[in-house]
Parts: structure tokens; sequence; C-alpha cells
């Protein structure tokens, strides 16, 4: 049964109203177990468990500390392009943002990669929009076996494909597949996806279950939140980790937290979470899931980040561009807009802006530090920045 | 005091230590070295995934540059390996780049728990021993196929006390103690033991070593813990060669009451005669 089929038993909103009516004593019994169940899940995350942060982060330090280490891995994005025909509310990248836009020629992905690589890293996630015609599998294909030889670790956050694309992926190189359902709340992902494949919730719920099978060793999941209710989404994203853990054993899991950007589109978000909700989320997910590496991207503040980084995180971007091009200036000299994802010419107006002008980012970032500057705060923080934790054997 | 063990040997080489040391987990490279210095470790593994293995002396993944090889023995580590052809691909790539031709076979495919892979073990431990390699794996604590590898002419058995930074200490106790009652190489008890007190208890039941990391790696002292550990798994294995009495259920006096059947006769006389006064009454 894949993870479509659970979802739908799954007492969503049953578990919500665990959480909404919960008590300081329920939270006491659930963050008192060894071993905790999504129902436990629904108490650690809810508005009583808020009044209880504290002794909650405390727990989600000491389990990341036990099982992880004094260590904190980090990676970087390179995005290969900003070309999209799916037509989502919330992204800067959607087909009829009157963008720049620019697929990176293989050969600017590993000047890209290069300069990511002189900076320290040696895990590298790329990522996306989603269109067949530029952002081919042929395409991607090149482009992780340009770099297989100088990047020791290679992941993808792109659009859902078959399980053999996602073969030929893996034989190409690539060790690791990121995909964010966004939000598990048909109604609204339908609402939030007019048009594009991305509409197919379905097949995107079931991408990391093609992915396992195509062989990819590390699997990336999350809700975008700020769509639908954070509480909701995140109970099935506990479950979708829960289900892959069960099916998928020999991924190693990651979940991610990421909260909504302002983006072109100027997109608002639908529901709000805020960061105390964000830091109980986190440690709520440690308890649940002790081995689970959690994730976190330079989208939230560095002040936010600063505070997060010992209590339960484990991967964190830095210093990251979500445009591409972003680290080299490649791509510039093909900019260009497109119309129902049909390139057209730019208008002079754009075009005369002179020579700085980039690919439109995806979302703008919140901490803009270089990797260095993460690493020595790292370091300051009692733990170690490791840059490279996997090979191509 | 020097306790004078015996040293243990491995692969035909000597050891004064039997404590080996992890190296991952630790806070900062020079953590690493505090600890492993105050450890007295001989024996230091370290996972082949973090340590560049291309010979760019790459300032980013260094950590083998921390390890000095005239101080310890490198033991490379295939963790990460999910079958028998990772790890053997690992092995070669760190003799290639001229580490020892020494491999702690790691291969857990659950990255959970990450319980070792019995089958992909065997068969990566084979191809291994064939290839010329010094042989540790790391297993279930499972008699059988501790015996099984021990045919094929592994160096040590691994056996897990509990699962990887576990801190629970042995769990696997009976299977443990068959495993080293019917070793011909040496056991060393790897994974899952917390404290010092968890290393003794493997040295008093015999183990020849253990190998510790994540408790004295996320210590708030490493390289005190790593004394202690050092000073537990001494204790340990004097106690054990110096011979442990068996546990029983009832108290044993020390001076035991039936002292005077063994005595010399002239003795036994001076006993009798202190009691005469009282038999006279």
């Amino acid at each position: 049964m894949s993870f479509v089929r659970k979802l739908e038993s799954l007492p969503i909103a049953g578990l919500i109203d665990v959480s909404l009516n919960s008590s300081l004593a329920a939270v006491r019994e659930s963050m008192a177990r060894r071993e905790h169940s999504l129902e436990d899940f629904a108490h650690l995350i809810s508005p009583a468990a808020a009044n209880l942060l504290k002794p909650l982060c405390l727990r989600s330090y000491q389990i990341t500390r036990q099982r992880f280490g004094r260590v904190m891995r980090l990676f970087a994005p390179l995005y290969l392009s900003n070309e999209c025909i799916n037509k989502c509310s919330y992204c800067g990248f959607s087909r009829d943002n009157p963008i720049l836009r620019v697929t990176l020629t293989v050969d600017e992905v590993r000047r890209e990669a290069q300069t990511l690589l002189d900076l320290g890293f040696r895990h590298l996630l790329l990522v996306s929009g989603e269109h067949p015609k530029f952002v081919s599998t042929d395409y991607l294909t090149d482009c992780v076996q340009a770099l297989r030889g100088m990047v020791p670790s290679i992941s993808l956050e792109v659009g859902p494909m078959t399980q053999e694309a996602y073969r030929s992926m893996v034989e190409a190189g690539a060790d690791g597949l990121v995909v964010y359902q966004e939000t598990y709340d048909r109604q609204v992902y339908a609402e939030m996806h007019a048009a594009g494949p991305k509409r197919n919730f379905e097949w995107r719920l079931e991408t990391p279950e093609r992915a396992y099978a195509a062989g990819f060793r590390r699997l990336g999941i999350g809700a975008l939140f700020g769509l639908s209710d954070w509480r909701s989404d995140a109970i099935c994203v506990a479950a979708h980790a829960d289900y892959l853990l069960r099916n998928c054993w020999k991924a190693a899991l990651t979940i991610s937290l990421p909260r909504l950007r302002p983006c072109a589109g100027d997109f608002q978000p639908l529901s709000e979470m805020c960061d105390r909700d964000l830091v109980q989320l986190v440690c709520a997910f440690r308890l649940l899931f002790p081995d689970v590496g959690l994730v976190l991207s330079t989208r939230e503040p560095a002040k936010l980040r600063d505070g997060l980084i010992p209590l339960g995180i484990t991967l964190m971007s830095a210093g990251s561009h979500t445009e591409p091009g972003g680290y080299t200036g490649a791509g510039k000299e093909n900019l260009h807009q497109t119309e129902r994802g049909r390139i057209v010419e730019l208008v002079e107006s754009r075009r005369s802006v002179g020579a700085d002008v980039v690919a439109t980012e995806q979302f703008k970032i919140a901490d803009s530090r270089s990797p260095k500057e993460i690493a020595d705060l790292v370091r300051r923080l009692g733990y170690e920045p490791v840059w490279k934790d996997w090979d191509h054997f | 005091m020097h306790l004078s063990n015996k040293p243990l040997v491995i692969g035909g080489r000597l050891f004064r230590s039997r404590l080996i040391l992890g190296t991952g987990k630790f806070s900062s490279p020079e953590t690493m070295c505090g600890a492993l210095a105050a450890s007295g470790a001989e024996l230091v593994t370290v996972a082949l995934r973090r340590a560049d293995l291309s010979g760019r002396k790459d300032p980013f993944a260094n950590i083998l540059e921390f390890v000095d090889p005239e101080k310890y023995l490198v033991l490379p580590n295939t963790s990460g390996a999910m079958n028998a052809e990772e790890a053997l691909r690992l092995a070669r790539l760190a003799a290639a780049a001229g580490l020892p031709k020494w491999i702690k076979l790691e291969i857990h495919p659950d990255p959970r728990y990450l319980l070792p892979d019995p089958i992909e073990t065997l068969r990566a431990a084979e191809m291994l021993v064939n290839e010329g390699f010094t042989v540790l794996p790391y297993i279930n604590a499972d008699p059988v196929l501790a015996k099984r590898l021990q045919d094929i002419g592994v160096a040590t058995v691994m056996p897990l006390g509990s699962p990887i930074g576990s801190n629970r200490g042995i769990q696997t106790r009976d299977q443990i103690r068959i495993i080293i009652e019917q070793a011909n190489v040496p056991v060393v008890v790897d994974a899952g033991l917390g404290a010092p007190s968890h290393a003794a208890e493997a040295m008093e039941m015999g183990a020849d070593a253990v190998l510790v990391n994540t408790a004295i790696a996320v210590a708030a002292d490493p390289e005190r813990m790593a004394i202690a550990f050092k000073m537990a798994v001494e204790a340990g294995r004097a106690a054990f060669e110096s011979g442990l009495g068996l546990p029983l259920d009832m108290a044993s006096p020390t001076s035991p009451l039936t002292a005077f059947l063994d005595s010399p006769v002239s003795k036994m006389a001076s006993v009798l005669n202190a009691y005469k006064g009282y038999w006279a009454l």
C-alpha cells in the first residue's frame, strides 16, 4: 500500500482535535515516554506544549547530541533553471510570473559547482523548476554526470519523475532526492496548483517511493508552512516519515521545515506559523524521530537559525542563492521571459537594466551570511562543521 | 602501580591498550586529538566517507590529518556502505590511498539503528580476506555468524553491546558470552557502551577489547571521559586476568567455618585446646 492510501486512512481531524485540546499533563506524559506515537506528536505540537517549550527544547537538544554528536552537516543549493510550466500561487517561478529566466548550460553548472566547492561545500542540492523541454531527464543526467567527479554527494530537488528516469539519475551519480509535498491538504493543494503537471497530488506524494525503488539512498520530505494549518501538515509529514521509515528502510530520511518567504507574485501566507511554533515543531520531530535528519535553510533569519542549531537541526545550508547562476553570474547572456512556458524576447526596458541583471530568485533568503561565517558560528557554538559525509564509492 | 595486563594481539600486531576509539561526533578535531591522547588508545577507527581519499589533501575533509599515524594505527571503517560491493570499493580506495590494509567492516543498510547486515558482512569479509586485508567485522551478537567469520579468516569479531550511540550498555550479554567462549580470535565489544562501567563489564566478561566513540565524543569533558574509560578497561581486564569469583545466591564467609578440617593436626590440637573450657561446661 502506497502512502497515498495510508494518508486516506489517517485520522487527521482526530489528531488535530487531540492537539488543540491537549493539556499540560498529557504533554508531560507524552514527553516522558521513551518511544513516541503519532498521538504523542499531536500533544507535543499542541498549544498546551507551547507552555513547556523549555523542557521540550532540552529533551530535543539531548537526543540530538546523543544521536548525531557535536557536528553540523552543511550543504548548498545549486539552481539549474527557473523555467517552469506549473502555475503555483506561492512560488516565484510560477509560469505566469514575468520574471527573468534561464537554464544554465552544463558547463555553467560546472562553474557554479566549482565556486561552491571552493567555499567548502561537498554536498550540493541541484534545484530546478519543472519544465520537460528545458529541464529534461537528459539535461539533468548530463548535469549530474558532469559533477560526479567533482562533488562527493549530489542530491536533486526537481520535478517528480518516473522510476526509470530516477534510475538513470542514480546511475549518473545522484544519491539524494528531495521533494516537498507543499501541503497534504488535497483541497488547498488543488487551489494552490492551478495548472501544470504539479496538479497531480498523488503522483507527487508517491515520489519518494519511486525514488527509493530506483536506488536513491537519501530521501528528503517536507511541507511548505504557510499554505494549510501548520499542525495539520506537520502531522501528515510525521505520518509520511513514519511510512517511509518502515517501507523505504534503507534510505536515510530528512525532514525540512520551510516557511513561505516573499517572492515574485507577492503571495501572502494563508496560515500563520510563528517562530515559537517552528521551534516547537523542530523539537517535536526530534522526539518522534530521534534519528531523522532535520534541515534548516537560509529562508530563516540569522537569529532564529543560531538558536535552532543546538535544538535538533542536523543539516544546514549557508550562503545560498535561489536563482540560477547566483554564485558566478553564469547564464546572464541568455536571460529571457516566458509566456505559457515558451521563450519570448526580453522587452527593451528589461534588457537595458545593465550587465548586473541576473535571473530572478525563487524566494528571498533571510540569512545572507557566508558559508565561512556560518562555519565559524557553528564552531563557536561547540559543533564541528562537516562538509563531506559521503562519496561516490 | 601498573596493572601489567597482557598485551592484545590482533592480526599479528601487539597493542598495550585494549581500548579502541572512534573519531565521529567530536565537536572539533582538537577535542578529538585530546581524547585520543588521553585514552591511551593505539588503534583508532576513521569513517572513510568523511575522509578525502583523492590525495588532494582536501582542507574541508581532512579528518585523517588529525590522527597521527606514528602514534596510532588507523583503522579505516566502511560506515555508510549498504552492501558488500560498496564496502569492498571503500576498502580498496582506502588501501590505494595509502592507508593500512586493515578494515573495520561495517555494513548497515538501516540508517536508523545502524544494525549490521549479517549476509552482506559475511560476503564482504570473505572477499576482503582473500584480497589480503586484515578484517575486523562489526556484527550483531550472533555466535554462529561469529564462527562463520572466523572460519573465513577475520582478525577479530566485533559484536555489538547495543545499537551504536545508544549508551545502553551490554544488552546482548548472553550471546557475547557464547562468542567469547567459542572464539579463536580476539573479541571486541563494539557499540552501545555508554559508561566506563559498561566497558569494565565487557572486559570482566573476557572480551579482549572494547570500542568506544559516542560516550566520549559527546561528554561534556571528552578528555576526562577518555581517561575514565581507559581506567575502566584496564581495571576490567586486570580483574578478568586475576580470576573473578563466581556470583553466588548466598553469603560466603571470608573465614570458612570448615577450615579446621583442612588444618594440620598440630594446628587442630591448639584449636581444640582453645575450646576445652567450653566443652568442660
